[in-house]
């Protein structure tokens, strides 16, 4: 599953600079949530895919019985799950409130 | 703020279901998934439910605590959870625990669980602080 | 009292100066010259005990693991250092009380000056190589707040800018200089440093090593062509010019030279760079000082030409020269703080410090004269003054020079002809003559203002008289220390009639010609030459220091643009050259071929999500984009689930909604999505994110072909329930194992939450309040 996964990952990557690079502030915005969440299954990617069992400690055991996923990507996609969500949140203010200052959309043609 | 009334009851049975299904994931997040990131976001979902269909007024008054100052109380405990290891004499943020029997029921309590209250209150402070002010702006 | 204790208490006191400075209004200046009194006191008890040929060290660690120490050595040349430090500061302390009384900053001259005192002790003291840069920085630093101390003058900010600048780019030559030697040294203790001289003249490094300590002291210690700060920085308040400028911060280079002496000393590059510019800058900048009608210009030209002269000594490196050094610094700082001072109370009591303006001071301001023209006399090598003997020391040394000892007892005498004239500019021309009517009604200064010059006029008499009271306490010790060996020498008013003898006559003589001559050079040849010493070396600080910045104008249009993709092309692109090359030229480009364990529902997965992208990427509306988003944000979740990690499957759900709340709240209120205007920087943006998204799959399918480290997650696996008490070991990684990222991260979005909050609501707070009046 991993090269599946790869490729998608770098068609996340392409899709979110394209948008990045562009006029739009709106497509700037989803350029940056498609690229966080790009980076994440990066992340989980490169950690290893595993369809065994979630990385839990069975009741009564001191450590799992059997193979579980590795469980450090997971701890660092899901605070960057919730700050990828604040970014998020903070650039859509900020590109509102340019809108409602500024009235246009564009970004600064150098 | 919508108005509908099939949303407004729907709501109404849905945000003490939301609410206490929040706070169960935060609970169990120790052992099973869950944990303050996820339980916050539940109860801050429950929330913003509430203010789309009945308005940011009721919601706010409903939560009692503005969600800035949430944020802040959060970061609070979280920072606290911290100063208990130090003053433990082990380095900051150190999981500290205690097992005392409180009417026969066996009870875990550690540091950890007031940083995790502190991780829940920020994000619930955070996504309603956003929302609100979103919503409020018309 | 630990030497650690005296360096810093200038600074601990500075901070309590502002207080003092306003408790005790205008009797501070004495209160506070309390501080460098008892420092001289307590480095004078060190007298005995250098005096018998001992030296004494102590260190303190401060960043240990990088060797940085607060390590001080005392040996007769930090000694002499910091005695004259201490000892001329009291009296600049009392003397800035008379001279800035009633001045409203005058709290800040005391701090600043008090801070300064303690960085050149630090200076002359430490024996550990970063403490002695970190307090020479200081000491510019100091150096730029009092040199811009009338901060409302432009000129005063001009020159302080450019004293910061010139010295502070040599510092850090200098940082550079000190860093190679105690890698060429293995230490960087200068005391360990002085048994390893040998191989650091061999290394290397040696060369780059000299060239960037030169820089660091011929630009600290105002040698030609960097010599124009010092003029300049005339803009300081008198007393400033009087410490900084003549007797301790410009010596500060000549002390580094004299200190690395023993280390880098000897070679002939040592010799030629060294004693070249001392030399060049002695004869320049003493004809300089013939060419300016203010007190204080003529000053500093020759406090120019004495450090020329102490540079040249250094570098000749023979014994007599280190004694004429010694004797040569202890006279200069003496008459030269005294002159100083002198020209200050002038200038504050008449209005002006334009020789040409001022005449028959002497019945007004007697004892300004008096100490003053004692001052002047050692100043011109008179007998029976220690600047007598210094200058005697000097021709000593220069004949002694044996690589070129004409040339350079010319340059001497001729620097020393320009020395006297100026001593008779200085006092000849304003306390002479006829009275003149100046701007202020001249009177005699304050006791504050003249006790200074009396004490150290009084001193170059007494030392110039008894010279043996400085032989061995002090003179002998400091020479050693400067060569490196013991020397044994013997101070004397009287050599009997030799050849120093001589030359001094010739140059009292061509003095007191070139004197009477002053207003015709002046008129005639002193134009020309003023042009091409003082003011272009001056005009080539402004042309670099105008195209530094014109460069960084230029290349910040250029970079800066301010166009958001400019800035991620440059990034995006950057990062696919600097990843891309090493991968394909060393790991290779590797493509999986097992793609057998996919299930069917996984391939319509990875679809769903490539097709959501790029529907997202080419929607014309903002909803569509939106719901284009959430089929990528729930697959995404799916993934999760379908790989074992239930905790990111949740999250990315809540996640998902919560997203497209918000976008529902805000972007319903946005118009449409206008694509990209032209089609070929669409084609240019298309290569540039294909290329990344490619970088990145390949840099993927090669890590995989790694095998998986799994110590991290073993340890984090094995210790979750065991230590930290929880089953789900992605949640006691976040709060217990990582909580310190977690706590980092939670910071961050408490303050991406309040930006928002005041994005909005602080700015509609603020607008209401303007549109009803209140702001």
């Amino acid at each position: 599953m991993e090269p599946l996964l790869a490729i998608v990952v770098g068609v996340l990557f392409s899709t979110a600079i394209y948008l990045m690079m562009q006029r739009n502030l709106i497509r700037i915005v989803i350029g940056v949530i498609i690229l966080s969440n790009a980076v994440n299954l990066l992340i989980f990617t490169l950690g290893r895919l595993t369809r065994a069992s979630a990385p839990l400690i069975p009741y009564g055991q001191n450590v799992p019985l059997e193979d579980i996923a590795n469980p450090l990507p997971q701890a660092l996609v899901l605070t960057a799950i919730v700050i990828g969500f604040g970014l998020f949140a903070f650039a859509l203010v900020l590109t509102y409130r340019t809108y409602k200052e500024i009235g246009t959309k564009p970004v600064k043609e150098g | 703020m919508m108005k509908s009334l099939i949303l407004e009851t729907a709501t109404k049975l849905l945000f003490p279901l939301l609410l206490m299904f929040s706070i169960f994931l935060f609970l169990r997040g120790h052992n099973d998934p869950g944990g303050g990131f996820i339980g916050g976001l539940v109860g801050a979902a429950a929330f913003a439910l509430f203010a789309i269909s009945s308005g940011t007024d009721k919601a706010r008054k409903l939560l009692r605590i503005n969600p800035t100052f949430m944020i802040g109380l959060g970061l609070f405990f979280a920072i606290l959870s911290g100063v208990i290891s130090v003053m433990a004499g082990t380095p900051f943020l150190t999981g500290q625990w205690a097992f005392p029997v409180v009417f026969g029921a066996d009870l875990s309590l550690g540091s950890p669980i007031l940083f995790d209250i502190g991780v829940y209150l920020v994000v619930v402070g955070f996504t309603l602080a956003v929302i609100f002010s979103l919503e409020e702006e018309g | 009292m630990s030497v650690l204790v005296a360096v810093l208490l200038g600074f601990v006191v500075a901070v309590f100066a502002p207080w003092i400075s306003r408790l005790l209004k205008d009797s501070a200046g004495w209160a506070l010259a309390i501080v460098p009194a008892g420092l001289f006191a307590y480095f004078a008890s060190f007298l005995p005990l250098i005096a018998s040929g001992e030296t004494f060290r102590e260190s303190t660690p401060w960043v240990p693991y990088i060797n940085i120490h607060f390590s001080f050595y005392i040996d007769g040349l930090s000694l002499l250092f910091a005695l004259i430090i201490s000892g001329i500061g009291t009296f600049i302390v009392i003397y800035g009380g008379g001279y800035l009384k009633g001045d409203r900053d005058i709290a800040r001259f005391y701090l600043s000056l008090l801070m300064f005192m303690g960085s050149m002790l630090g200076v002359v003291l430490s024996d550990n190589l970063l403490t002695l840069f970190i307090f020479w920085e200081l000491t510019s630093f100091t150096s730029y707040l009092l040199i811009g101390y009338y901060h409302e003058k432009a000129a005063s900010r001009r020159a302080a800018l450019q004293a910061l600048l010139v010295t502070g780019t040599g510092g850090l030559a200098m940082l550079g200089g000190v860093i190679l030697m105690a890698l060429a040294g293995g230490s960087m203790e200068i005391t360990e440093l002085v048994n390893e001289a040998d191989v650091i003249r061999e290394h290397g490094f040696y060369i780059a090593i000299l060239i960037l300590v030169c820089a660091g002291a011929f630009t600290k210690s105002a040698q030609f062509p960097f010599h124009y700060w010092l003029p300049a920085a005339m803009e300081a308040p008198t007393p400033v010019s009087a410490y900084l400028h003549s007797a301790t911060m410009v010596k500060a280079g000549v002390y580094l030279l004299a200190r690395f002496n023993p280390i880098l000393g000897g070679t002939d590059w040592w010799l030629w760079l060294v004693t070249g510019f001392g030399a060049v800058t002695m004869v320049v900048s003493a004809w300089l000082a013939l060419s300016f009608t203010d007190m204080k210009r003529v000053l500093a030209y020759s406090t120019v030409m004495a450090l020329g002269t102490l540079v040249m000594l250094i570098g000749m490196g023979h014994p007599y020269a280190m004694q004429a050094m010694v004797v040569f610094l202890l006279g200069h700082s003496l008459y030269k703080g005294a002159l100083f001072m002198m020209a200050g109370s002038v200038d504050h009591e008449a209005g002006t410090r334009d020789v040409l303006l001022l005449g028959g001071l002497r019945k007004v301001m007697p004892y300004t004269f008096a100490f003053g023209t004692i001052a002047a006399l050692s100043m011109a090598g008179i007998p029976l003054f220690l600047g007598f003997i210094g200058k005697e020391l000097v021709y000593e040394a220069a004949l002694g020079f044996s690589p070129a000892p004409v040339l350079i007892i010319i340059a001497a005498v001729l620097a020393n002809i320009a020395l006297v004239a100026s001593s008779g500019i200085v006092i000849i021309r304003p306390f002479f003559g006829e009275f003149k009517e100046t701007p202020k009604h001249v009177h005699e200064a304050p006791v504050s203002m003249w006790i200074g010059p009396a004490v150290l006029g009084v001193l170059s008499l007494v030392f110039g008289f008894l010279p043996f009271l400085l032989s061995d306490y002090i003179m002998v010790p400091a020479a050693s220390a400067v060569a490196g060996v013991p020397l044994e020498f013997y101070l004397a008013i009287w050599h009997g009639i030799n050849l120093p003898l001589i030359l001094s006559v010739v140059t009292l003589l061509g003095g007191i010609l070139v004197y009477k001559a002053w207003d015709n050079l002046r008129g005639s040849v002193m134009p020309g030459y003023k042009t091409a010493f003082a003011t272009l070396p001056e005009a080539a600080y402004d042309f670099s220091l105008n195209s530094m910045l014109s460069v960084a104008y230029w290349q910040t249009l250029l970079f800066q643009s301010g166009n958001l993709r400019y800035y991620v092309m440059t990034i995006v692109g950057f990062t696919v050259l600097l990843v891309g090359y090493p991968l394909v030229s060393k790991a290779g480009i590797y493509i999986p071929v097992d793609w057998s364990d996919i299930h069917f529902y996984e391939w319509l997965l990875a679809g769903l999500m490539i097709a959501g992208v790029l529907a997202a990427a080419t929607a014309r509306s903002g909803l569509i984009a939106v719901i284009s988003l959430g089929v990528v944000g729930y697959s995404i979740a799916l993934i999760y689930l379908l790989f074992s990690a239930p905790d990111l499957a949740i999250t990315q759900m809540l996640v998902e909604t919560l997203t497209v709340i918000l976008v529902a709240l805000v972007l319903i209120k946005l118009p449409g999505v206008p694509r990209e205007p032209s089609p070929v920087g669409r084609a240019r943006n298309i290569v540039i994110a294909v290329s990344a998204g490619l970088m990145v799959t390949l840099t993927l399918f090669a890590a995989f072909t790694v095998p998986f480290d799994p110590f991290m997650a073993g340890y984090f696996t094995e210790n979750s329930y065991v230590i930290a008490h929880g089953r789900n070991i992605v949640n006691v990684i976040l709060v217990d194992f990582r909580a310190l990222d977690t706590l980092g991260e939670i910071t961050v979005l408490a303050v991406a939450g309040v930006g928002i909050f005041a994005l909005i609501k602080l700015h509609n707070a603020v607008k209401q309040a303007k549109e009803e009046g209140k702001i």
